[in-house]
C-alpha cells in the first residue's frame, strides 16, 4: 500500500486480489455458520480451500491475509467479534497457517494440496483444542471428543485438498 | 469457462500424490492412538481393599477369590473373578456398593461407607479420580 500526498490510499493489484479472494473465504465462511453440526466445533472448513488455493498461487504471505482478514471480518459480520468464538477462530488459523508455512516447503512432486490440507486441518483443531484446554474448560471430558474432531479433521482435510487440487488443475488449464 | 471432461479416477489419481498417501496413513495412525489412549479405559490389573484407615490388601485381580473384609458392622464380602471385582454382600443399609455390580476399569471404586470397606482397582498407573481431590 503506497501513501501519496494528499494523504490518498491507493491501493495496489496484491490489495485488490487479496480483498477479492479474502470476500470469497468470508462468503464461504458464512455459508458454512449455517449448517448444521453434529457436534460444536466440527465443520467442513470450506473456507480453508481458499486458503489452500491462495498458498499455492501467491504464496504464504498473501494466504496469512486472506486466511485472517477472513477471520475477522467473518467474526463481524457473525456477531462474535472478541468472543471466545472469534478467539477460537483466530487461534486454528494461525496454527494453520504456521503448518503451512512449514509444509508448502515440502516437495511438490511428492506432497501435494491434500498432504497440505490434512495437515491444516489437524493444526486447525490441535490449535484450537488447546487454547479451550488452556483458557475455556480445562476438564478431562474434553479429551473424550478429541478423537472424534481429528477423525472429522482426516475426513474434511481429504476432502478439501481434493477440491483445491481440483480447482488448481483447472486454473493451470486455463493458463495452457 | 470451458471445463474438461470429467475423469473422475484419472483426476483423483493426479490429485493425490504418493507422499499424500503417507500423510492419509500416518493421520489414521494418530486418530486411532488417540481413540485406544483417550476411549478405551485402562484394564486394571490390582484390587485394593481398604477397611477404616488401613489398607486391607492388595490382590492381583486375575484370580477367582473371595475375600472377607471385618468392619464395625460385620463382614464385608469382595469377590474377585479373573479381571473383574464386585462386593457380593455387605451388612450395611443402603447397599449402594453392593448395587454398584463388577468393576473391571483401573480407577473404579466401591465403596461400603457405613463398614468402612472400600475396593479399588488398580492399573499401571494411578489415574485422578474424586477420592484424590
Amino acid at each position: 500500500m503506497t501513501e501519496k500526498p494528499g494523504h490518498i490510499l491507493q491501493a495496489s493489484a496484491d490489495d485488490h486480489r487479496i480483498a477479492k479472494l479474502a470476500a470469497i473465504a468470508i462468503g464461504l465462511h458464512l455459508i458454512e455458520a449455517v449448517l448444521p453440526s453434529p457436534l460444536p466445533g466440527v465443520k467442513p472448513g470450506i473456507a480453508n480451500i481458499v486458503t489452500l488455493y491462495v498458498l499455492y498461487k501467491f504464496g504464504i504471505g498473501t494466504a496469512a491475509w486472506v486466511s485472517l482478514l477472513r477471520v475477522f471480518a467473518g467474526s463481524l459480520l457473525l456477531g462474535h467479534m472478541l468472543s471466545p468464538t472469534f478467539v477460537l477462530s483466530l487461534s486454528g488459523a494461525i496454527a494453520s497457517l504456521l503448518v503451512l508455512f512449514f509444509a508448502i516447503r515440502l516437495p511438490h512432486r511428492w506432497f501435494g494440496p491434500v498432504s497440505l490440507s490434512i495437515l491444516a486441518a489437524f493444526a486447525h483443531i490441535g490449535g484450537q483444542l488447546l487454547l479451550v484446554w488452556l483458557w475455556l474448560i480445562p476438564h478431562a471430558g474434553l479429551a473424550y471428543l478429541t478423537p472424534l474432531f481429528a477423525l472429522a479433521a482426516l475426513v474434511f482435510g481429504i476432502i478439501n485438498g481434493l477440491v483445491t487440487a481440483r480447482l488448481l488443475s483447472q486454473t493451470d488449464g486455463q493458463r495452457q | 469457462m470451458p471445463v474438461p471432461a470429467s475423469r473422475p479416477y484419472r483426476d483423483l489419481k493426479r490429485a493425490i500424490r504418493p507422499g499424500d498417501w503417507l500423510t492419509m496413513l500416518a493421520a489414521v495412525a494418530v486418530i486411532l492412538v488417540l481413540f485406544e489412549s483417550l476411549w478405551l479405559g485402562e484394564t486394571a490389573s490390582k484390587v485394593q481393599i481398604r477397611a477404616g484407615n488401613q489398607i486391607h490388601s492388595t490382590l492381583s485381580i486375575n484370580q477367582q477369590r473371595v475375600v472377607e473384609v471385618p468392619g464395625p458392622l460385620g463382614i464385608t464380602t469382595v469377590v474377585i473373578d479373573h479381571g473383574k471385582a464386585r462386593v457380593a454382600s455387605d451388612p450395611g443399609a443402603r447397599q449402594y456398593c453392593v448395587k454398584q455390580g463388577w468393576l473391571d476399569q483401573a480407577g473404579q471404586v466401591a465403596m461400603c461407607l457405613p463398614n468402612q470397606v472400600s475396593v479399588e482397582l488398580l492399573g499401571s498407573r494411578k489415574i485422578h479420580d474424586s477420592l484424590n481431590y
